[in-house]
């Protein structure tokens, strides 16, 4: 019983004294400088006063990481299975996804701001980019791990490709993906969120949390910048609590990597 | 006309790309119902051996015949007992020992029932729920000798499956190996280290020796069954197992040397 609770009020004890640290910072500034960084108190306060709005570009971009991460999932398999064919195949499409990766999203954004449209469309593509590539590396290097030996026994047993891979290859990357996933469920939001800075727009209530960044720094509304920054936090977290509750389901019962509860 | 042999080697030559033979001028027939040790020093291709009977690898001259068709034709009839348990972490118990069956699309309620006889028989019936991380060692080389049963094999392959539990298990399941084997029925080739396990499970004791493997000696083993613990105290028993020791000794000191 003791260590649940120790394990609440470890973190909720650090994030007190962080914001006493942060109180303190913002006044021994002084007045002149106080701007810089908003109060606790104050960032709390913008952030019920633009609820509304947060609330909105919040949901924005949500639908646009989903999209894109959903998206990255889905072709990432896919990807995967196609590369683990053979090390020729990887060989010959490895430098190619890597540059896709190299490529940076700012970069990228007009590309697709030209092809799409600037939006959630553009919003969704540039997420699916930046959460693509953890996914398929760790995928693929899971779908080419299989015990030597497990695969020997499923060809004794004739099995046949598709069944190699639904019942050995497949789960056996399991882990691989969820790695690949965790990192790709961190990096999607705020891919989402540079993604719209760069190709979002305000058009039918179509903006984002970084759209809305833009306009607060832009109106020296500070305040209310830290409070969206604690919005796209939020997000991050949201996303990744779902990635692990799945990896848990997924794994608890018979992967190393999670606690033994019957011992 | 005779059954038909159920494994021979005819002049069995082995090289692994360009290298060295791994085996060389092999000639061995099972008989039914033989159970063959395969024993000799490290390198000699023992398990290179088993893995040709298997059809995981092909000969480089003569052949194999397994019931008289290549290796790779019969291998519904055979099962492999690896080294390790090579269970599948994310199946539980009764999922491992059906996954032979499921490859060959048997259906589920027959799958089951056949999980059931062979759990039964490695004295696992009630452990079929369990995932292979809750098992201790010697409990996940009995799913893994069940998922070799479940088939009905006519030929068995083990290499070395007892080779990393302690002394004790090791005896017991050798004492159940041979209680499985009235039961069922078999042939078998087992390579293992240990002279004393070679002896107390075999009818025939093969020494092999290496570079290039070949065989050296072939040592009848007499003994009847059933063997019991009790076998293991046996005059005859020990002075076998000092006969095995004393050939092995013999390859194992001309080891490295170049053949003639």
């Amino acid at each position: 019983m003791r260590k649940p609770l120790l394990s609440l009020l470890l973190p909720a004890a650090a994030g007190i004294a962080f914001l006493a640290l942060w109180q303190a910072a913002h006044v021994a500034l002084g007045e002149d400088l106080r701007f810089l960084l908003p109060a606790p108190g104050a960032v709390w306060q913008a952030a019920l006063d633009h609820r509304a709005t947060l609330l909105r570009a919040a949901l924005n971009t949500a639908e646009g990481a989903l999209l894109g991460f959903g998206l990255a999932v889905l072709v990432s398999v896919a990807v995967s299975v196609l590369l683990s064919l053979s090390p020729w195949v990887r060989r010959a499409l490895y430098p190619y996804l890597m540059a896709v990766q190299m490529t940076p999203l700012p970069v990228l954004a007009p590309i697709c701001v030209i092809w799409v449209g600037a939006g959630l469309k553009s919003v969704a593509l540039l997420t699916f980019v930046i959460a693509f590539f953890p996914l398929v590396v760790n995928t693929t290097q899971g779908l080419i791990s299989t015990d030597r030996h497990l695969v020997e026994l499923f060809e004794l047993c004739g099995a046949r490709p598709w069944q190699k891979l639904l019942l050995l290859r497949g789960p056996a990357a399991l882990p691989y993906f969820f790695t690949g996933l965790r990192i790709a469920a961190t990096i999607a939001p705020i891919g989402a969120v540079v993604a719209d800075m760069n190709a979002g727009t305000s058009a039918g209530d179509g903006g984002g949390l970084g759209f809305q960044a833009v306009i607060f720094a832009s109106q020296a509304k500070y305040a209310a910048l830290f409070a969206t920054a604690a919005a796209t936090c939020v997000l991050g977290f949201a996303l990744n609590a779902v990635v692990l509750l799945v990896a848990w389901l997924s794994l608890h019962h018979w992967h190393d990597s999670y606690e033994r509860t019957d011992r | 006309m005779s059954a038909p042999i159920p494994v021979e080697f005819r002049d069995v030559a082995k090289r692994f790309g360009d290298g060295p033979p791994v085996l060389q001028g092999i000639n061995l027939a099972a008989r039914a119902g033989d159970l063959i040790a395969l024993i000799g020093p490290s390198g000699c291709g023992k398990s290179t051996l088993l893995r040709l009977v298997a059809g995981l690898s092909p000969v480089t001259e003569g052949q194999v015949t397994v019931d008289g068709r290549s290796p790779g034709e019969a291998a519904g009839e055979l099962a492999f007992v690896f080294q390790e348990a090579t269970l599948l972490p994310w199946l539980t118990v009764a999922g491992n020992v059906e996954v032979p069956l499921r490859l060959r699309g048997v259906p589920a309620a027959q799958r089951a029932e056949a999980r059931r006889r062979v759990l039964e028989l490695v004295r696992l019936g009630d452990r079929a729920d369990a995932y292979p991380r809750q098992l201790s060692g010697g409990q996940k080389m009995r799913v893994s000798l069940a998922r070799a049963l479940v088939v009905s094999p006519r030929i068995l392959l083990l290499d070395e499956p007892f080779g990393a539990l302690d002394e004790m298990t090791r005896e017991h399941l050798n004492e159940e190996l041979l209680g499985i084997r009235e039961a069922t029925g078999w042939t078998a080739f087992f390579v293992t280290h240990s002279v004393a396990e070679a002896v107390f499970l075999a009818n025939r004791v093969v020494v092999m020796a290496a570079t290039p493997g070949r065989i050296h000696a072939e040592i009848a083993i007499p003994l009847p069954y059933p063997r019991t613990p009790d076998t293991r105290l046996s005059r005859e028993y020990l002075e076998l197992v000092a006969q095995v020791s004393r050939v092995l000794r013999s390859v194992e000191a001309t080891a490295g040397t170049t053949p003639p």
